[in-house]
């Protein structure tokens, strides 16, 4: 590709070297660089005199002096200028030459703070973080990632985060101009179309080739990801143009980010469903991911409370409060079989909510819902769709489907629906509110008693490690940032959830992998408010991102880490399992183990944990241990410090 | 491809737990070796995975008819895989699993 004069490579402060014809004529081309160094000591990356430099300043042999070119004003300072501008607090990233000069920006320029640099030991952890970071902050952290290596190793996290509908802003350093690659790595490192990899679960690209197309792509990124459905995006950042000289004519102008109105279903289609939901004798609202900030809980219990309608929380986000009489997510089958009318708010799986899938070997769908129940769904899933990745799961025979923000939608349908109550239909609703309070109550006795079976079993039952730690931290300010579904969901049946930041879900793509990070992600995000941040962390997740250890000891970031040690890819097994008694060979544990188990020689966590700088202790077998081990943990963990706890447990 | 069919199994009469003829401490090795314990926990506490079989197991017979013709995602164990007597002594060993304290009594159950 030709050098057009606009680049910022053909406006570098050139200091022409020339075949010194004297020691003084070579001293004088070095001596200003130097000069000019010391003057704008924010900026000038000064370049080391070369072997032939040094060789003219100290000799008056005629000989050859490259040419020194000083860089005033870098591009990635304007970069480094509209991320500040966006409000990134930090920037998740391993370090990679293709983005170097935002990360020297970022240090000498912004001064490392707004964004900070958090070093992460590799690409899916930093994005993952973020993933984890956005769920509790509501707003994206920058990563970078190095050129073809770093996004590829970014891909699955990238696509946990699609699936999750997180903001994720993920910045690729590329080299695009081939005549500017400094030799082999470079041309390695370097793609035609560096976003290409991933954009099958991104939601937005572009590749800008000038800062103003920068800055601007910059900021619509943002704007992008940050309109629901959140997403990922990727912007690449041209390794000459982070380098270089901006343009003498560049204004240094930052694109302004509007205040984002989230998209709210049209108000025919709202009033239409405020008379179902009113006229209903069972309505039944699910969420999966309706909460994206504290008030899309508070409006859903309004919603909720307002209708006397029970809630089934699939738990992608704090939805609502685990304990709210009208939580009847225990409940889930006979709610939803007894529905007149069932409210999807960003449902991800409608189908799975009124099916269950039959069948030992080919799958046998089978309808739970009532002939003539009406299905409705608020989803800002429906305004974006992509091909090839089949994340939107099976078609679902919904009635009406408004294609909105569920959160933005609420508070029109919660007025709607006041509109509509007469007082006979207040009356039905308180009964149906006691009915279900009662109904709730009981799941509660019966998640209990659940919980007392294999009370004292070594290893340690999920759910009294579950209860254990729920004694510890239920009079502090605490936050859940792992996933429970890999110990039964324990913490979400047995524990008092009612703050948005308590809990984030798990991962979009069910990509393993992303716990650990993730959960430092959500701690860092926490750390300002002075949270305990809590993890219950399965062996073979840590197993692929145990860097993040290190991480959070480097950055010191309090995280309490509680191993979920069962000591394989346990999931597996049960798999293997199913299908050797498909094929009617059956298979024991020895053979279930082959290739599952994550033993023989066992994986000392806590080794493993001090080796990266973090406190911790275990394995830990009987479950009278872990109650002080727990309190050791929080001291630690609330002196600013993370503390990793491994526990022998229980499968499931 | 041998597909099972679906069997429906009336249970109702055979929840109640049956004093076993099995050999209950074989049938904690074999609860194990079959991988009963992988869904179910190794006291057959139940959980996310599976569902509770102990304490007041199913009685043989009705574990039996169960284990071979599974509801859900539990997978068919047939006589080829495990044969009655080996399941009358998980039966028997889920029965020697002891019930645990009634969750009121347990403090930290009721917090």
């Amino acid at each position: 590709m030709a050098k057009s004069k606009d680049t910022p490579l053909a406006r570098r402060g050139f200091l022409k070297g020339a075949a010194a014809g004297a020691a003084a004529g070579a001293a004088a081309l070095v001596a200003p660089a130097k000069t000019e160094a010391q003057e704008s000591t924010q900026r000038a990356v000064a370049v080391p005199p070369t072997a032939a430099q040094r060789a003219a300043e100290n000799s008056t042999a005629s000989v050859a002096v490259q040419d020194i070119q000083i860089v005033e004003r870098p591009g990635a300072d304007y970069m480094v200028d509209v991320f500040k501008s966006l409000g990134f607090e930090y920037l998740f990233a391993t370090p990679g030459s293709s983005f170097r000069g935002i990360h020297e920006s970022v240090i000498n320029h912004g001064g490392n703070s707004n964004p900070e640099f958090i070093t992460f030991t590799h690409e899916e952890c930093s994005a993952a973080a973020a993933n984890g970071y956005a769920k509790i902050e509501g707003k994206p952290a920058l990563v970078c990632a190095h050129g073809t290596v770093g996004i590829q190793h970014a891909a699955m996290a990238i696509y946990n985060a699609y699936c999750d509908q997180a903001p994720l802003y993920v910045v690729a350093g590329n080299i695009s101009d081939a005549a500017e690659r400094r030799g082999r790595v470079e041309w390695l490192h370097a793609a035609q179309d560096v976003a290409a990899t991933v954009r099958d679960y991104t939601k937005w690209d572009d590749n800008p080739a000038s800062l103003t197309h920068f800055g601007e792509s910059a900021v619509r990124g943002y704007q992008i990801a940050m309109t629901a459905p959140m997403m990922p995006v990727v912007l690449a950042a041209d390794g000459v143009l982070q380098e270089g000289e901006a343009p003498k004519e560049f204004d240094w102008r930052i694109p302004k980010l509007p205040r984002i109105s989230q998209p709210a279903g049209d108000s025919a289609a709202v009033a239409e469903l405020a008379q179902m939901l009113v006229s209903a004798e069972n309505p039944v609202i699910v969420t999966s991911r309706s909460a994206r900030t504290p008030a899309g809980l508070k409006l859903l219990v309004e919603l909720a409370e307002t209708l006397g309608a029970g809630v089934i929380d699939q738990q992608r986000r704090m939805n609502f409060p685990s304990r709210h009489p009208l939580n009847q997510t225990q409940r889930s089958r006979a709610l939803i079989t007894s529905a007149d009318v069932i409210l999807g708010l960003e449902v991800y799986d409608f189908f799975g909510v009124v099916h269950t899938l039959g069948g030992q070997v080919s799958v046998v769908p089978r309808s739970l819902i009532k002939p003539g129940t009406k299905l409705v769904s608020i989803s800002s899933s429906d305004l974006f769709y992509k091909s090839n990745y089949q994340n939107f799961q099976r078609y679902e025979d919904v009635d009406l489907s408004i294609a909105a923000d569920a959160e933005a939608t609420m508070p029109a349908l919660i007025e709607a629906v006041k509109r509509l109550l007469t007082d006979d239909r207040k009356q039905a609703i308180q009964a149906r509110a006691a009915k279900l309070a009662q109904g709730s109550h009981q799941a509660l006795e019966q998640t209990r008693t659940a919980a007392s079976y294999a009370w004292d079993a070594s290893p340690v039952s999920t759910a009294r490690l579950s209860a254990e730690l729920w004694a510890q931290i239920k009079n502090e300010d605490w936050s859940l940032v792992s996933d429970p579904f890999w110990v039964s969901n324990w913490p979400l049946r047995l524990w008092d959830f009612n703050k948005h930041y308590q809990f984030i879900g798990g991962a979009g793509g069910e990509g393993v992998g992303y716990l650990a990070p993730a959960a430092l992600g959500a701690a860092i995000a926490n750390k300002k408010h002075g949270r305990l941040s809590v993890s219950i962390q399965s062996d073979g997740d840590l197993m692929m991102a145990n860097g993040v250890l290190w991480t959070a000891a480097h950055h010191r970031v309090p995280l309490l880490t509680v191993m979920h040690n069962n000591r394989a890819y346990h999931q597996e097994i049960m798999q293997l399992q199913r299908v050797a008694n498909q094929h009617n060979r059956g298979v024991d544990v020895d053979k279930c183990k082959i290739g599952t188990e994550i033993a023989n020689p066992n994986i000392d966590y806590t080794m493993l944990a001090k080796s990266m700088g973090v406190q911790a202790e275990g394995p830990i077998s009987d479950p009278k241990d872990l109650s002080a081990a727990i309190q050791r943990g929080i001291r630690v963990v609330k002196g600013g410090d993370p503390y990793l706890i491994d526990v022998i447990t229980q499968p499931r | 491809m041998i597909r099972n069919s679906i069997a429906i199994v009336v249970l109702a009469a055979a929840t109640l737990a049956a004093q076993s003829a099995g050999n209950a401490e074989n049938g904690k090795k074999q609860f194990v070796k079959l991988g009963c314990y992988t869904c179910h926990g190794y006291q057959g506490q139940g959980g996310g995975a599976g569902a509770k079989l102990a304490p007041n197991p199913l009685a043989a017979a009705a574990l039996i008819a169960y284990v071979r013709h599974p509801a859900g995602s539990m997978p068919p164990f047939t006589k080829k895989v495990v044969s009655d007597e080996v399941l009358t002594d998980i039966q028997a060993y889920l029965a020697s699993v002891p019930a645990p304290p009634p969750a009121k009594d347990i403090p930290l159950l009721n917090q």
